[in-house]
């Protein structure tokens, strides 16, 4: 019988512990299928941030590195810079790469660096219990905003990836979300298309994906889902920002 | 003298790190230690090095600890505020089990302070500094040559023990010029590293993490950093001592104070006074058991240093009660001279008090 599923060698054999729904299992899978399929898993090197998804590291086959909250885009700079041919990638939280990490990823951005970022959008802090992050819709209650976010006192969320448009270092940058099966293609082919800029030299580029945090929104995995499509897509347009296109890379 | 070099230490510094095999440099502007990361941003990519000027200390520190994860000598300096927001980065190098050299000239504080020499960072950084049980290995350099030599040997010890070390100097030592021989590097012979980052190919994967949940995990890991720690304290000491054999007075002090303390043994022994200088070169690991042999009823020590009493405490718990230990402090950018050392010498002397510290400010 031909198998039709299986799964990429660029995942470790380890069950994922995300919570049932989580949107990082699902990305960490498409991110496995794209370095599968570009055949570069021996020369990469992942960076896992500080939130859920420091466990990273437990399930790709292939290096990474854990560091500080919010310094991945710092750490992937010297990586490559030293090891330009590598495939480099940080995979991050909006805690981690909006809040506290703001100023590394402009700057990596702002620098041009050749590299990729995944930017997990679940529009709370996962690992600490869902506190208010700065992606945190208005009226979105939190731990933290109780009563919702009210932009008067707690700030606007914050769109990142129209603000990574506006930098002349970035080749490119879309925003996407893994609510359904459409999502998960596009999605796919967006963290793929990010890939492929780095290895053809194009420079920074970013992915930031709408993402369901189910456990930290109080919602099932369903309805978490549908609040993205719903509710999250209207305050963050999804699309693709800014794209100088990439070139054949295997040839150059 | 023939093959000599005249330079500032910031850039003594800069260039040993180079021929030391430094090739990462990353670091924040900031007073009195503009001159290395000025030094190196042309000096690096000469010798196909990467030179990145960082947004901040905290990305400057970070970058170190991706350098240093893809197997290059890696090298940041800063200043005492600097240094503060390192000690994150640093805590998760030292966890990580990644070598580094961080560099700190340090200045004047509590907060901005001021631009001048101090040595008001010695518990930062001989005690941990940032969060965590963990020890750096901590030279203090009191010349040009040891500038030159240490950070050598800096990054030799790094990789030695896959540790953070620190290059504990001051503001008046970077920024004085005074001629050092710059001695050739010759390198140790380290064994190759086995966890470098650079993509699995024909191995297994990789993984540098600080994060250890598993029960019982962390404490392992904890107690296999202090047998390094332990390792270090075993084969690490470096002091330096003058005429302390016959002395009934020794005074203690590292860098820039031990050199004005120098010229006051100096001046004390003209005066018939037996006095004798110890130098601690480390500060962590700290000649605790060597001072400790050289305390006795009828011998006191005096320490001398730009803080108002830190390696103080660390002298009282080598000599653990055995001598009379007094403090000389200066601070915030202040600059002892000889006379005043040789003054808080001959009051000790002449005072006789059970009080085993005294804080003289002047
Ligand atoms: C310096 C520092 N501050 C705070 C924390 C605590 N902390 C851990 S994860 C996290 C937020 C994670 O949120 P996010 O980046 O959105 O990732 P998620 O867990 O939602 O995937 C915080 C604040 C920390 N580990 N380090
Ligand atoms: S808390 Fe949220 S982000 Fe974290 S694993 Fe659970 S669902 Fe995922």
């Amino acid at each position: 019988m031909p198998q039709v599923f299986r799964r990429p060698d660029s995942l470790k054999e380890a069950p994922f512990r995300y919570c049932p729904g989580c949107g990082h299992s699902i990305v960490h899978r498409l991110i496995a299928e794209c370095i599968d399929e570009l055949g570069v898993r021996e020369r990469t090197i992942g960076i896992a941030p500080v939130g859920c998804a420091v466990f990273a590291y437990d399930y790709f086959n292939f290096d990474v590195i854990e560091c500080a909250h919010g310094r991945p885009p710092a750490v992937a700079t010297a990586l490559k810079r030293l090891m330009p041919d590598r495939l480099v990638f940080s995979y991050q939280g909006d805690g981690d790469l909006a809040s506290i990490g703001l100023a590394e990823i402009i700057h990596a951005a702002n620098r041009g660096e050749n590299l990729s970022v995944i930017f997990i959008n679940n529009a709370t802090y996962g690992m600490t219990g869902g506190q208010m992050a700065p992606t945190t819709l208005e009226g979105q209650k939190t731990s933290t905003t109780p009563q919702g976010r009210d932009p008067s006192l707690h700030g606007h969320p914050l769109r990142v990836a129209e603000i990574m448009a506006t930098l002349e270092g970035v080749s490119f940058v879309a925003r996407t979300a893994v609510d359904g099966v459409r999502g998960v293609k596009e999605c796919r082919r967006l963290i793929r298309r990010s890939f492929e800029c780095q290895l053809s030299g194009k420079g920074f580029s970013m992915v930031e994906v709408l993402s369901p945090c189910p456990t930290d929104w109080g919602m099932t995995p369903v309805e978490s889902l549908r609040w993205i499509s719903n509710r999250m897509r209207s305050t963050f347009r999804t699309g693709i920002m800014k794209d100088r296109g990439v070139d054949d890379w295997r040839r150059g | 003298m023939p093959g000599q070099l005249l330079m500032k230490g910031n850039e003594v510094m800069a260039e040993a790190a180079v021929r030391a095999g430094c090739r990462f440099y990353s670091g924040y502007p900031i007073t009195p230690q503009n001159e290395i990361p000025e030094y190196l941003s042309w000096r690096l990519p000469e010798v196909g090095g990467v030179f990145i000027q960082a947004e901040s200390e905290l990305a400057a520190i970070n970058m170190v600890y991706g350098a240093s994860a893809a197997g290059v000598r890696a090298m940041t300096s800063s200043s005492s505020p600097g240094i503060s927001l390192k000690q994150e980065g640093i805590s998760f190098l030292a966890g990580a089990e990644l070598p580094a050299v961080v560099a700190n000239v340090q200045r004047g504080g509590p907060g901005l302070g001021n631009i001048s020499g101090s040595q008001q960072d010695y518990f930062q950084s001989t005690k941990g500094g940032g969060h965590g049980d963990y020890r750096l290995l901590a030279y203090a350099p009191f010349n040009h040559q040891e500038l030159w030599d240490l950070t050598m040997t800096a990054f030799d010890k790094a990789d030695e023990y896959r540790n953070p070390v620190m290059i504990l100097t001051d503001g008046v030592l970077g920024q004085m010029m005074e001629p050092f021989v710059p001695t050739e590097y010759v390198p140790p012979g380290l064994p190759p590293k086995d966890w470098v980052l650079d993509g699995c190919r024909g191995r297994p994967p990789r993984v540098i993490k600080t994060l250890y949940l598993g029960e019982g995990e962390l404490e392992r890991q904890n107690l296999k950093l202090q047998k390094k720690y332990q390792r270090m304290k075993e084969a690490e000491v470096l002091y330096e001592t003058y005429m302390v054999d016959d002395a009934d007075l020794v005074i203690v002090a590292f860098g820039i104070a031990a050199r004005v303390s120098l010229s006051a043994v100096r001046l004390l022994r003209r005066r018939g006074r037996r006095a004798g200088l110890f130098r601690p070169v480390t500060l962590f690991p700290f000649p605790e058991r060597e001072i400790g042999d050289l305390a006795e009823a009828g011998r006191r020590f005096l320490v001398v240093e730009l803080n108002l009493g830190q390696m103080v405490e660390d002298v009282l718990l080598a000599v653990n009660g055995a001598s009379e230990v007094r403090l000389y402090g200066r601070c915030g950018g202040s600059m002892m001279t000889p006379e005043e050392v040789v003054d808080a010498a001959e009051r000790m002397e002449s005072l006789d008090t059970r009080r085993r510290v005294r804080v003289s400010l002047k």
